[in-house]
């Protein structure tokens, strides 16, 4: 299959925070259409390389590139324009207000002129069930029903869909199933593949090996702020990701355990 | 009919129509229902009610101001010493009343944006400082802490103008409550003002500018308790740095029988136009029923715990899940 050039290139990426390594020359890269999936348990680095890829943090050294052009994001807002756009594991979603408003939160459609402008609710609503019944989301059928309604998998779609329609080209989604049941978990995936499908780059954060080989092209280990490994689908066993992840330990076993008992 | 369940203003309506249709009956043949009995619990609504509709978009914003008592005695002074003390004609002595009022909702604004500390603590600071400034100034520049209001005829038609029993502070409640209305429930910044208490660091992360969102709110605070003030001393002739302590806690109190969550996030301006009208009929119709006055306290208090709990219900319902 022919590979497409890279969207967003991390090279020789490292980031110190008072003299602490959180990232050590760490080399990156996601393309069109493919899920970088980014291993790594707890501490391993992948938030402070969010930051860094979403914009809230300069790294120390090394540079990124973004559509083989090299940039400095100066703000998260950047980012987001430049067609970066992160989801976070908690959403940020606003429960006590409608599917419409969340949707177009910061973005809102209006009506009228000058200081009469207002809030165009109806086309708000539309669009946005529009945008998640597109990707399977059809149980929401009225835009002014209230978020705190929709479940942990529905919200993570809006979220999503949300970034996707406001044009984002990469998509970085911090442990988007983490917090979800195996239905939910699946929904979430399902959609994951649709946007591949659509031609967006997707970073896939997890410490969920089974939830990235699931959908995931290409996949990088991480550990202690360097990359550990990296490989492509195929090329290695869940039980090998997860010795990876765990640091060449044998943690499968504990790892099958503790899956055992939720 | 379910949306309607949902609506936050639901529970003050039926608290409404329910305390109302009590006190017609309490007080029958005494004149509760009459006009000027309405006319009566509609002007003791009304003052309140134009501070507790920006207090309280505030508080769907996720932060609290108490500091409006003293804006209102503060305005008062300012008027009464500019027109009578310094001579200044009453137009431009109400403007420096409504600016001074914007200032001290400026300075609360900034100090809970840029602290991070509670509004709660910050804004009843500035409520002691505000009362014990005008206080002191007053004494200092007229050597009093009332003074009498020199008004004109068109500050009068404006801000005390009567029909019947009925003040024109009704009908400036009405405007407030509409341009209220409209802002939260139809316009961007409405938008974003429930996005801010809802969940300020989602808001944040959507590109909504939150610190402007409170600091805009509380400068529309001081500026509703400065207007009220203007509004108490023309009707009144006169300025007093102690009118409006009543609203400190009054006007929390309507907004959250009017189902504002006290968290924020969720609450409608015809709500706290319930809530308000609410708080008239009870404090109106005790008077009606002879009982003595001091139950009305006991009316509110109760009234406040049970919006409480009906608001975390109502809550609760509007975010189960519709199969």
């Amino acid at each position: 299959m022919e590979r497409k050039q890279p969207i967003l290139e991390l090279q020789h990426i490292s980031k110190s925070f008072a003299g602490t390594r959180a990232l050590d020359d760490v080399s990156l890269e996601v393309r069109p259409g493919e899920i970088l999936c980014l291993l790594g348990d707890n501490g391993a680095g992948k938030s402070t390389l969010i930051k860094v890829m979403s914009g809230y943090h300069e790294p120390s050294s090394g540079s990124i590139r973004l559509e083989g052009e090299e940039i400095a994001f100066a703000s998260p807002r950047e980012a987001r324009q430049r067609g970066i756009a992160t989801v976070h594991q908690d959403v940020g979603s606003i429960p006590l207000m409608s599917v419409g408003r969340n949707f177009f939160l910061g973005a809102e459609p209006t009506k009228g002129v000058g200081p009469f402008r207002w809030f165009n609710e109806a086309k708000a609503n539309e669009i946005a069930l529009e945008q998640i019944a597109r990707f399977g989301i059809t149980r929401i059928s009225d835009g002014n029903q209230l978020v705190g309604t929709m479940s942990g998998g529905e919200r993570q779609v809006l979220a999503i869909g949300r970034a996707m329609y406001f044009g984002a080209k990469v998509l970085i989604l911090d442990e988007p199933t983490s917090a979800l049941g195996v239905k939910e978990a699946s929904v979430v995936l399902r959609f994951m593949r649709q946007a591949r499908a659509e031609g967006v780059a997707i970073v896939f954060i997890t410490h969920n090996a089974r939830h990235a080989m699931a959908v995931g092209d290409a996949f990088a280990v991480l550990i202690h702020g360097k990359v550990a490994a990296r490989f492509s689908r195929g090329e290695k066993t869940r039980e090998e990701v997860l010795n990876l992840m765990a640091g060449g330990e044998q943690m499968s076993e504990l790892e099958e355990d503790l899956e055992n008992i939720h | 009919m379910t949306s309607l369940l949902r609506r936050p203003e639901l529970g003050a309506f039926a608290a409404f129509i329910l305390t109302y249709i009590f006190f017609a009956i309490v007080t029958q043949g005494a004149g509760f229902v009459s006009v000027n009995g309405t006319a009566g619990w509609l002007n003791l609504a009304a003052e309140l009610g134009i501070v507790a509709i920006p207090v309280g978009m505030l508080m769907i914003s996720g932060e609290f101001d108490l500091s409006i008592g003293s804006t209102v005695g503060a305005a008062s002074m300012v008027v009464a010493i500019a027109t009578s003390f310094y001579g200044m004609p009453i137009w431009p002595a109400i403007g420096l009343a409504l600016l001074i009022g914007a200032l001290i909702g400026l300075a609360n604004g900034m100090a809970v944006v840029r602290t991070n500390l509670p509004s709660f603590i910050v804004t009843l600071a500035t409520n002691f400082i505000v009362i014990g400034a005008t206080m002191g100034f007053s004494r200092l520049i007229a050597n009093v802490t009332s003074s009498s209001i020199v008004s004109s005829d068109t500050a009068h038609a404006v801000f005390a103008a009567r029909w019947g029993q009925a003040n024109i502070s009704i009908l400036w409640w009405l405007g407030a409550a509409i341009v209220g209305g409209w802002v939260l429930s139809k316009t961007t910044f409405g938008n974003w003002v429930y996005a801010t208490g809802g969940n300020m660091q989602a808001a944040r992360g959507a590109g909504v500018p939150v610190e402007r969102v409170k600091i805009i709110l509380f400068i529309a605070t001081g500026v509703a308790a400065a207007f009220v003030g203007v509004l108490q001393g023309v009707q009144w002739n006169s300025g007093n740095s102690t009118y409006g302590q009543g609203y400190v806690f009054q006007a929390p109190i309507v907004v959250v029988i009017g189902g504002v969550l006290l968290g924020g996030g969720y609450g409608s301006v015809a709500g706290i136009f319930l809530g308000t009208a609410l708080f008239g009929v009870i404090s109106t119709g005790i008077f009606y029923t002879g009982w003595n006055t001091d139950w009305i306290q006991l009316f509110l208090g109760a009234l406040l715990a049970l919006a409480v709990l009906a608001n975390n219900y109502v809550r609760r319902f509007a975010l189960t899940a519709r199969r």
